[in-house]
């Protein structure tokens, strides 16, 4: 586990709602937490390169480009060849996350999730069918999930 | 779904190019929307007012650092519940009312609530289980990422 310090901390704090939109961001940040720019930068590039920092980049609202149909694809995938799959479903342009979960059985088979967007159902199912056809034979089963309701959504906030 | 779909929201060219530079790589140097920017060959102020623009409109959720909890020492766990339809709104009210849970969808499913659950330590995972248990009757289904297959979004121009 990568060590953050009390100003990693307060960056981290200072970053979460979005980097500034100015010409000098990493300025605008040292000045806020009273660093050196450059502090600034090297501690984004650490963070980064340990992951805490996944990426820095744009976070696009799928509803608003169009994506207005989400649904969470689930597949049942032999346990011996799932993460080259995964790897593979993960590339496909139209998935946006995926992972491997546990099962819980009996009453959930799935191992791997996938999220899928589209601009209608019919795109989600266009897009399951290419999922299926990729996964092939090392896929027992697998279901949908559309969204229906957002009925609570916050953002990531860690204490100051 | 709402009844009726949220409208797209109109993205030019430009913008769609925009997105897609900007979904990681962004440059730790003094002044990175003018690297970003001459690498669209565009000025810095038409990227710094197209992304005010896209992030006023919500087109763009947020710009800046994505942060991995996991490796903050925190934890991120997927889980969901099947409730009885009679008693959906009184359990939606009781799980979000517990700050760990970060964000609660309703799928159209007989796993019909799935939440994330957002803790400081692992430990506190167990724990916000245990009580959302206790506080709805209903047991909780725990689906804890056991790995990530990298994907990133890709707007076509």
């Amino acid at each position: 586990m990568p060590e953050l310090d009390d100003i990693d901390r307060r960056l981290v704090v200072a970053t979460q709602a979005g980097l500034p939109l100015v010409p000098r961001p990493y300025d605008v940040l040292a000045q806020q937490l009273d660093l050196d720019a450059a502090d600034v930068q090297a501690r984004l590039r650490r963070m980064l390169a340990d992951g805490v920092i996944r990426r820095i980049g744009a976070v696009p609202n799928h509803y608003a480009i169009g994506y207005t149909a989400n649904g969470m694809t689930v597949w049942d995938v032999a346990d011996a060849r799932i993460d080259a799959l995964g790897a593979a479903v993960g590339a496909l342009d139209c998935v946006t996350h995926c992972y491997r979960r546990p099962r819980r059985l009996p009453d959930w088979p799935y191992n791997l999730f996938a999220m899928v967007h589209s601009s209608n159902r019919a795109g989600v199912e266009e897009k399951i069918s290419l999922i299926a056809r990729l996964l092939g034979d090392a896929c027992r089963s697998h279901d949908v999930l559309y969204s229906s309701r957002i009925l609570k959504k916050t953002g990531l906030r860690i204490a100051g | 779904m709402p009844a009726k779909p949220p409208e797209a929201a109109v993205l030019d060219e430009t913008d769609r190019r925009i997105v897609n530079a900007l979904q990681g790589g962004f440059p730790l140097v003094d002044e990175p929307y003018r690297e970003v920017a001459a690498g669209l060959g565009l000025n810095e102020a038409e990227l710094l007012a197209r992304l005010e623009r896209m992030l006023a409109a919500r087109v763009l959720t947020r710009f800046g650092p994505m942060f991995q909890v996991e490796r903050m020492g925190g934890a991120f766990v997927l889980a969901a519940m099947r409730v009885p339809e009679a008693d959906f709104e009184r359990v939606a009210a009781q799980v979000n009312g517990l700050p760990e849970v970060a964000h609660n969808y309703r799928r159209e499913h007989a796993f019909n609530m799935w939440f994330v659950l957002a803790t400081e330590t692992p430990e506190r995972i167990a724990a916000a289980v245990e009580q959302i248990e206790s506080t709805t009757g209903l047991p909780v289904f725990a689906f804890p990422k056991e790995r990530e297959y990298f994907v990133e979004m890709k707007l076509h121009a």
